[in-house]
């Protein structure tokens, strides 16, 4: 009888099959590894931050290089700030973007929008922040804050995000500029799921007599769910790292304001304006401490869709 | 005056897909509280005269029908119809089963929600009696907050069906309602469609003919767009009076 193993053949292909297991696996361990070294080093280098300010870190508001007095709470703010008005305006234009293109466009729009979608994702973020500083911040600081200051600037609480003079730059500028910046990518993600929706099952719903929306609202939404919770944390995690176009049009103040409309900073802009002159252990430290921050949100964030995702398939009902 | 005997009338019913004429001419009278089969080989357009009594068609651009169907003495292709009110009277069921991605209760609340405003213990009825039409109740009555895709196959196209009768529509089309199932499933099904048409009016189509033989009153064969012959299935499977429809049922052609 013919041997089945031992052959020279064989023993060649199991060798190659082995290596081929074990290079897979590395390349894997190599993205838990360089994870832990990051955040290893930036312990490390935050080192000295952390043990001088502790806690009072997060909620300290002054920075003060010349007197060696460390806060975060200026740049954390506007980070968190930034990133919730991005998403606040570019979610529901993403989601109506995305919508338009797989249910209501005529065909001939489809491929051309689709495209320009596309090519707004690929818009370096310098160029964004050139626009939003020299183009984008004059028009709003004529035209848009002031009807905002005076509408809005009154109501009680909400009045004090919209309260400051009108620049142009700023905290609210950067999230609007964020949002144009988010918006592709959301949009894009968006689009291709509901693409995937099984015609089928659309029509079922639209069987029974649901119009556009409701379809959109209870099959499409539920069917693609993680895709869409996908998309939007692309899309925050673009706006919670994103520096350049930020750096442009925040302002770059370290002093702490509530409202929206004045200057301030954000992790990442605070990063670039100050590491080629950082100066003292402490202020090296603090930086890299912020990153850290800046690391850990994103951490959250994404602990967080998890969490949303799991919420949502127990409201669906189990699986088995 | 509506003819009492009459429940879907379609009256020089001719459909296109762009430049393609898919439908020609087409008449036919469906009998209320019967079921009628629509069989032929692939690409006769069976599925397309199906889909044209609810307008599904209108979701796609460049495809258009001309003609009457009358539902009740009504045009249903008249432009001020409501399309939304319409699918809402006449429910349809698809080759595979499709579960909306939520629980066995909201997938048969979902129709009924849409034009129903009902109190909690009312709906509650409404998921029994819907879910005992389709001899769904027993398997499911313990989970119903289970997901609907959690169900087998057969379970869940009889959910489907039980989903479009939620809705109390008047007439129900079958769209090879038991292609993606095994001989046990399709079983069920046929039967659920004889129990059904107690109240409903039914249109199947069907790529087996025995199926069609085994649950229909009523047989339509349709060959390239054309209706060939229409009549009472016993006499459309005993005795069919054009060549092509005996060469088809008898397995000589398609």
């Amino acid at each position: 009888m013919e041997k089945f193993s031992n052959n020279q053949q064989m023993q060649r292909q199991m060798l190659l099959d082995n290596i081929f297991r074990v290079s897979t696996r590395c390349f894997a361990f190599l993205v838990l590894a360089l994870l832990v070294g990051i955040l290893i080093s930036l312990i490390i280098g935050a080192m000295p931050s952390l043990s001088r300010f502790g806690w009072s870190f997060l909620v300290d508001s002054d920075w003060d290089p010349v007197g060696q007095k460390f806060g975060a709470l200026v740049p954390v703010f506007g980070t968190l700030a930034t990133s919730v008005i991005a998403l606040l305006i570019g979610v529901p234009v993403s989601f109506g973007i995305a919508v338009f293109l797989t249910e209501l466009c005529p065909n001939v729009l489809k491929r051309p929008l689709g495209i320009a979608v596309e090519l707004l994702a690929g818009i370096p973020s310098i160029i964004y922040g050139m626009w939003g500083l020299f183009v984008f911040a004059p028009l709003f600081a004529d035209h848009v804050q002031p009807v905002l200051i005076d509408n809005l600037g009154d109501i009680p609480l909400i009045g004090l995000l919209f309260q400051g003079a009108p620049m142009g730059i700023g905290v609210f500028t950067a999230g609007l500029i964020l949002a144009v910046m988010v918006i592709p990518f959301i949009a894009s993600v968006m689009r291709d799921v509901f693409e995937v929706v099984p015609t089928m099952l659309k029509e079922s719903a639209y069987g029974l007599g649901s119009t556009t929306w409701e379809v959109v609202r209870y099959v499409v939404l539920p069917y693609t769910k993680t895709g869409v919770v996908g998309g939007i944390m692309l899309g925050l995690g673009r706006a919670l790292g994103e520096t350049m176009a930020v750096t442009f049009v925040i302002g770059n103040s370290s002093r702490f304001a509530v409202g929206l409309f004045e200057p301030g900073q954000s992790i990442s802009s605070a990063l670039a304006n100050e590491f080629a002159e950082a100066t003292g252990e402490f202020h090296m430290a603090s930086l890299i401490e912020l990153g850290l921050i800046l690391f850990f949100i994103t951490f959250v964030v994404l602990a967080c869709a998890k969490l949303l995702l799991l919420r949502l398939q127990k409201q669906e009902g189990k699986a088995s | 005056m509506a003819d009492n005997n009459v429940k879907l009338q379609v009256k020089n019913l001719n459909f296109f897909y762009g430049n393609f004429h898919a439908l020609k001419n087409i008449n036919l009278d469906i009998a209320p509280r019967m079921v009628t089969a629509f069989i032929g080989p692939s690409g006769c357009g069976k599925s397309t005269l199906l889909r044209t009594f609810n307008r599904m068609y209108e979701l796609y651009p460049g495809l258009r029908s001309e003609g009457e169907i009358l539902l009740d003495g009504n045009n249903i292709l008249g432009r001020d119809v409501d399309i939304n009110l319409l699918r809402a009277k006449v429910g349809m069921v698809f080759q595979k089963p499709t579960p909306f991605p939520m629980s066995i209760y909201d997938n048969i609340t979902f129709g009924v929600k849409l034009y129903e405003k009902l109190a909690k213990t009312e709906m509650d009825d409404r998921v029994e009696w819907a879910l005992r039409k389709a001899a769904l109740w027993d398997e499911v009555k313990d989970k119903l907050k289970q997901s609907g895709n959690s169900l087998s196959g057969g379970q869940q196209q009889r959910l489907c069906i039980a989903r479009a009768v939620a809705s109390r529509p008047e007439v129900l089309l079958l769209d090879e309602p038991t292609s993606a199932l095994d001989p046990i499933s399709t079983a069920h099904i046929e039967e659920l469609i004889h129990e059904l048409k107690e109240d409903y009016t039914i249109a199947i189509v069907t790529h087996n003919m025995q199926q069609a033989a085994r649950v229909s009153d009523f047989t339509a064969y349709m060959y390239l767009g054309e209706l060939v012959e229409f009549g009472e299935t016993d006499n459309i499977f005993t005795a069919p009076k054009q060549k092509a429809t005996e060469d088809y049922i008898t397995g000589k052609f398609g």
